[in-house]
């Protein structure tokens, strides 16, 4: 029986006009998806995934970006050249799409019942009771309680994975073809993630349905894909089933994107990383796009692009090293990427010691809630609750938990930024508790804080060198200017950047480089203790890669001590020492990471461990 | 919900205190009785003895803040501040300085016009902005779109003052379509009320479509919509029934904190078409010099906004499921 | 002998102001160079700049005055019986300099533009005996631009004049109004509490205030003394060239403290987010202190919101001159002022036949200064606003 291909992708090229030249985002990119199967796109941010869905989709942001060339054929019809209102009827009813902000997916003044019936009645022509009917049923596949009470709530009652669910509901309520879900779950917590995803393909088998998956993490890849693209710098680079793409990988970018991936057997080890950059989509090179980048460059790979082209069975790559024809030209020679393959040896680690640098007793932060007309205080949320916690010199503490646990309040309240309601903070032996003012300024050069979000932790108005220096005014007051400014150009060395980064603002780096003004910014003054606030959550794999190398390096050149916040376990069993496990406020289970990961004991321990797809 | 209303009033009391006593202070001693005295009895040679006579009348004869000269609670009670301003709270605005007009009465009676006019105004103008930033919305990115923005542009920078004059002058003496100014009773007010209203939305029309413009490219902007258009909704339910439920909440704000106002009456409008309104009982006012009435229209200004803003929260709950169930 | 008043450092500020920021502009730093972008690739927003600094360069020369001292038909300068010298009462700036004519070549009463003859008739008496009745011929006809006012003044050169009122007052305000505005709105966003609940307190009650009442009755309390131009006595000067107590000053002052509350609300929301913001978090990790964080973190990241509302009121400022004027609070009648113009000139329209052009004069020129500076701001916003920004 011959399969016919639901959804064919022919050379799709999607490009943007902007001030600084067309840029390709979606350059060349074939590829099909059967009946019934999931399909996942992968890669990095900026590689043209989530256009390449939109495209899909017939949604292409007007009026700056158009479709240039290409096809796309559902179920043998090229939908490209349809009219709109021949679109329309595809799109939601055979095709359909849920986004990646589920928080501002819905329209907030319509109920959930009504952004689903409104579906339903637009493609399917039932009556307003029928329709309402099925949307409760919707509701119910889903998984969401009481639907017929939750068809008439509107979506700000509902929290984040309920919505997605909701989402989920309208976009599965036509029994479309094919259901493309755009990073569905990346703003959600790990735990959901794994209920989502679960749902979405209990659903497909039973609506009979494919799912397109975009994402850019690799260990979802390899739990829910059948098949998988990589796609890079808006083409499409290698192409094959989940299992023999982690097995097999071909092409030198996905080898690379899989060893940059923390993990246990890591451990010790410094994480494989890319150099360079990813090249701007209005200025692509003529041959292969991640030339300069790659360690098995050749002589003829910067002027010669390679095709996506089958290299063994079902396994297609664009990558020269594998076409036997190129490799017997004269310039298939490997060039010598000395500054690459540099073993990245960490640094001597100092004199080992072993205090407890870092000791919380019983900690305690609490919000009033108030209520009433004057505003009376009627409770208290327990944001942090009677944690104890202790860090040894130069080790790292992870601080595990899922959004809302207090993880990063207590943080917060460890650094002494917010209050503490109650309990203990010793700071090599010293209560720092009750410290404030001029005996507080001593500890805080002991104790400084990296944040997750590169652009919102540097300050867009203040020139790199003034941000590393801020913490030098205020804690090392004895400086003259000059001194300072030789620590700023010191301290910018040490995270790997120039001095000319000094005049530069920040909106003039990328994320991983400000990432690195940051960490500069937090041991220019030489402290202690570290806390990394989920410092790596909003970077890609491959640049996340450098940054915990980085901070692995200067952990142990100068014996620091990390607390590191994070809900990627992944990076807890490559860096961390012990594990703490947060659940609404308390620390429901910790110990060394060997032990917590090998035989966890709490219920939410062991639920947390489950749902985190991992690669090993 | 009654909770959240209870207090936004509870606010608005020191509010009313404040506007108050700010306008006390302002009025009646940064200037002097004595100098409102002497402008209003007329420059040359008034005796003292007249200036007392006036005060005396008015009710300025007091000391201003605290009266040392009685005992217990009238030392605060007969004060000029105490006695101009407690009334205010129960509207009790007092006499005219100048003629000893009873100023609620002439309130009362020049609200209606007021309200004539701007009601028509109000409506027409923000049912005439809608309708055209709609349209503007709906034709982004087209000419349309580009020569409506300028349009708007054009239409704000030209001074209300022109819009009154220019019309008066070409409806009312080259074309003699509408009687230039003026105002009468009734049915008969009609013939006066037209040029005024026309003009009022004609020089309101520039903002108010650029305002609501930029209110819809907004939500445009905003995620639902691009759910919306998944689902395979056309533009124009995506804009009008999807996007404009949600514009409306700033939109809310803009027009409800103007509602109160409707009985405030225009100072221009009135004073240029003769409308016997509030406005016009203002300026001359102004022009009189007559603080009491100034004061007056003053502290009615302050109730109106206050009045204005509990009504914009009101409002608020009325379309942001967010608030109502809060 | 050179005069200057309160105003003429107002422009002077706006004139430095400027040049600083075309400077930033050009060194490609910041701000200035995103508005300076955003200018560049739109033809009518550069247009509106040159229309702007045209304004903006005639204001400059109607604020740079000084005395003539009085000379004899013979060129020798007058002194008194002390030896100082005497020197002519009215200051002349570099505007009524370079049209020194126009300010002097007066007709009796109104003519209608590049009219020959005035525009009411009169007894004439012709020189062989008869008289008749028609209009009589212009002193220098053929050169009134825009015709002849009441009292025979050149119309052109009246509305010219009218400039620099209508800068003054939208620069003049924005200054007077925005460290109000930033010193309350971040004290409030930032420290909270009670500072907030003060702050909050106060610019409610003064908005709940309407504005235009509120300038009336600071006005008719503390401006109607004060020098509207001409003559300048020795009453109102201080220092011997300075004159400090100056109407249209007073009014921009007065202006000022009655319109910082919608920018103070604004900061003061924006200073909100800002503190919550990640480098915040850690200038406060840093130990430094309020002030500190303040000054470096929040002051430059609210600037965007003060250029904003800057360019945004200046056409508003300068429309709202003329309804104060026409209520009789404005810069006052003997200033040089589009208001004036136009209150003046509303009767004259309702003779038979009507005068026209004196109104005609102050609306386009006021005109060709609020659309310009409305589409300058558009620019300016759609530069600096992070909403409008980009795709």
């Amino acid at each position: 029986m011959i399969m016919t291909k639901l959804l064919e992708i022919r050379n799709l090229k999607t490009y943007f006009k902007t001030p600084e030249g067309i840029s390709k985002a979606v350059d060349g990119v074939s590829f099909s998806i059967e009946r019934g199967e999931t399909f996942v796109i992968v890669g990095e941010s900026g590689c043209g995934k989530s256009l390449t869905a939109l495209s899909i989709m017939q949604l292409v942001p007007e009026p700056y970006g158009y479709i240039a060339g290409g096809d796309i054929l559902f179920d043998g019809r090229n939908i490209i050249p349809l009219s709109e209102p021949e679109k329309r009827k595809i799109r939601g009813d055979r095709v359909s799409m849920i986004f990646q902000e589920p928080m501002t997916s819905l329209n907030p003044v319509f109920t959930v019942g009504e952004q689903i019936i409104e579906a339903i009645t637009l493609h399917q022509g039932k009556t307003r009771s029928e329709a309402k009917t099925l949307a409760i049923e919707m509701l119910e596949k889903v998984k969401l309680p009481s639907p017929e009470a939750l068809v008439n709530d509107y979506p700000h009652r509902l929290s984040g994975g309920m919505r997605q669910r909701v989402m989920i509901a309208m976009a599965l309520s036509c029994r479309p073809d094919v259901l493309i879900a755009d990073e569905p779950t990346t703003a959600l917590d790990v735990t959901i993630q794994e209920e989502i995803l679960k749902l979405i393909e209990e659903l497909k088998e039973e609506l009979k349905s494919s799912v397109l998956l975009i994402t850019h993490n690799m260990a979802l890849v390899r739990r829910y894909a059948a098949r998988v693209a990589v796609m890079y710098a808006g083409k499409i680079v290698e192409q094959a089933a989940a299992k023999t793409l982690f097995e097999n990988p071909l092409h030198p970018y996905t080898v690379k994107l899989l060893s940059a991936i923390p993990g246990a057997a890591k451990r010790g080890k410094p994480l494989d990383t890319i150099p360079g950059a990813v090249p701007s989509p209005t200025d692509f090179p003529e041959g292969c796009r991640f030339s300069g980048r790659c360690h098995k460059e050749m002589t003829g790979c910067a002027s010669i692009e390679p095709l996506l082209a089958e290299r063994e069975a079902g396994h297609l790559a664009a990558c020269h090293l594998h076409d036997t024809e190129f490799m017997k030209k004269d310039f298939a020679i490997p060039l010598k990427r000395e500054s690459i393959e540099r073993e990245e040896k960490y640094r001597p680690q100092a004199k080992k010691d072993k205090r407890t640098l870092v000791e919380i007793k019983g900690l305690k932060t609490y919000f009033p809630i108030k209520k009433g007309i004057l505003k009376k205080t009627v409770g208290h949320v327990r944001a942090v609750d009677n944690i104890d916690l202790s860090i040894k010199k130069g080790q790292t503490l992870a601080l595990v938990g899922e959004s809302g646990c207090g993880k990063t309040t207590a943080g917060k309240t460890i650094l002494k930024l917010i209050e503490s309601s109650g309990g203990e903070i010793l700071f090599d032996g010293k209560d720092i508790t009750r410290l404030s003012g001029k005996d507080l300024l001593r500890y805080r050069r002991l104790m400084q804080i990296i944040f997750q979000d590169p652009y919102s932790s540097l300050n867009p108005r203040m020139k790199a060198g003034d941000i590393i220096e801020e913490g030098l005014k205020s804690l090392k007051p004895g400086m003259n200017k000059n001194e300072r400014a030789s620590i700023v150009v010191k301290t910018l060395g040490m995270v790997g950047l120039g001095p000319e980064a000094v005049d530069r603002f920040p909106h003039e780096f990328s994320g991983g480089q400000r990432q690195r003004i940051g960490i500069a910014r937090a041991i220019a003054v030489e402290p202690e203790f570290l806390i990394c606030d989920e410092a790596t959550s909003s970077l890609d794999v491959s640049v996340q890669a450098q940054i915990l190398n980085l901070l692995k390096a200067i952990q142990r050149e100068f014996s620091l001590s990390f607390l590191f916040i994070t809900h990627d376990l992944a990076i807890v069993e490559y860096m961390a020492d012990e594990v703490a496990v947060m659940f609404e406020g308390k620390i429901v289970e910790k110990g060394t990471v060997e032990k917590i990961f090998s035989n966890p004991e709490h219920p939410y321990t062991k639920k947390l461990l489950a749902s985190v797809p991992r690669i090993e | 919900m009654a909770r959240y209303i209870i207090r936004r009033l509870l606010y608005a009391i020191p509010i009313i205190i404040g506007v108050n006593i700010l306008t006390g202070i302002l009025f009646f001693y940064v200037n002097t009785p004595d100098d409102m005295a002497r402008k209003i009895l007329g420059e040359k040679n008034v005796t003292a003895e007249a200036i007392e006579g006036w005060k005396r009348e008015h009710g300025y004869d007091l000391p201003f803040a605290i009266n040392s000269g009685e005992d217990g609670v009238e030392k605060i009670t007969q004060t000029i501040l105490f006695q101009k301003s407690v009334p205010l709270l129960w509207f009790d605005f007092g006499t005219s300085d100048r003629e000893n007009v009873d100023i609620k009465e002439e309130i009362s009676r020049r609200i209606w016009p007021s309200f004539a006019v701007a009601l028509p105004t109000f409506t027409i103008g923000i049912l005439a902005s809608l309708v055209f930033s709609m349209l503007v919305a709906f034709m982004r990115g087209t000419y349309l779109d580009a020569w409506g923005v300028v349009a708007c542009v054009v239409m704000m920078s030209i001074s209300t003052l022109f819009y009154i004059i220019g019309g008066q002058y070409f409806f009312g003496k080259l074309l003699k379509l509408f009687p230039v100014s003026g105002y009468d009773t009734g049915i008969h007010s009609l013939k006066f009320l037209i040029l005024p209203v026309v003009i009022g939305v004609i020089s309101s029309i520039g903002g108010g479509v650029r305002f609501y413009r930029t209110v819809f490219l907004e939500e445009l902007g905003k995620d639902y919509v691009k759910t919306a258009r998944a689902k395979g909704l056309s533009e124009a339910v995506v804009l009008f029934k999807h996007v404009m439920k949600n514009a409306m909440i700033p939109v809310l704000t803009n027009v409800v904190v103007s509602i109160p106002f409707l009985f405030y009456g225009s100072l221009i409008m009135e004073s240029f078409f003769s409308i016997p309104g509030l406005g016009s009982f203002t300026i001359n006012a102004i022009n009189a010099q007559d603080f009491a009435i100034v004061r007056a229209m003053v502290y009615l200004g302050s109730i109106l906004y206050i009045i204005g803003l509990v009504m914009t929260d009101i409002s608020y709950t009325l379309v942001d499921p967010r608030i109502r169930f809060e | 002998m050179p005069i200057i008043l309160a105003t003429d450092f107002i422009v002077y500020l706006l004139f430095i102001g400027a040049l600083f920021f075309v400077s930033l502009a050009i060194k490609r730093q910041g701000k200035a160079f995103d508005v300076l972008r955003r200018i560049k690739g739109n033809r009518l927003a550069a247009l509106s700049t040159i229309a702007l600094v045209a304004y903006g360069l005639i204001a400059f020369c109607d604020s740079v005055r000084w005395r003539d001292a009085i000379t004899d038909e013979k060129g020798v300068v007058q002194k008194t019986e002390y030896g100082k010298t005497i020197f002519n009462p009215e200051p002349l700036s570099i505007l009524d300099r370079v049209f020194i004519k126009k300010r002097e070549e007066v007709e009796k009463t109104f003519s209608a533009p590049l009219a020959d003859t005035l525009f009411v008739k009169e007894t004439i008496e012709l020189p062989d005996g008869p008289t008749i009745r028609d209009y009589p011929p212009l002193k220098y006809p053929g050169t009134h631009l825009l015709g002849t006012d009441k009292v025979g003044g050149d119309v052109f050169f009246a509305a010219l004049k009218g400039i620099r009122t209508g800068v003054v007052i939208g620069a003049g305000t924005t200054v007077v109004m925005i460290p109000f505005a930033i010193l309350f709105g971040v004290l409030a966003g930032y420290y909270g509490k009670w500072i907030d609940d003060i702050i909050q307190y106060t610019y409610t009650t003064l908005s709940s205030i309407p504005g235009v009442l509120l300038i009336v009755a600071f006005m008719l309390i503390f401006g109607t003394e004060g020098y509207q131009g001409g003559i300048v006595t020795d009453k109102d000067l201080a220092l011997s060239i300075f004159v400090l107590n100056e109407r249209l000053f007073w009014l921009c002052v007065i202006m000022g403290i009655t319109s910082w509350t919608d920018l103070c609300r604004l900061i003061r929301g924006e200073t909100l987010k800002l503190r919550e913001l990640e480098y915040v978090q850690a200038g406060r990790a840093f130990g430094s202190s309020g002030l500190a964080i303040i000054w470096r973190h929040i002051v430059p990241n609210v600037t965007h919101l003060v250029l904003i509302t800057m360019v945004l009121q200046f056409s508003g400022l300068v429309l709202a001159e003329a309804i104060l004027s026409y209520i009789g609070i404005g810069v006052g009648a003997e200033t040089g002022s589009w208001g004036n113009m136009i209150n003046n000139a509303r009767l004259e329209l309702s003779r038979e036949p009507s005068v026209w052009w004196s109104l005609a004069g102050a609306f386009v020129f006021m005109f060709c200064l609020v659309l310009p500076a409305n589409i300058f701001a558009d620019a300016v916003r759609d530069a600096l606003d992070p909403k409008f920004r980009g795709k």
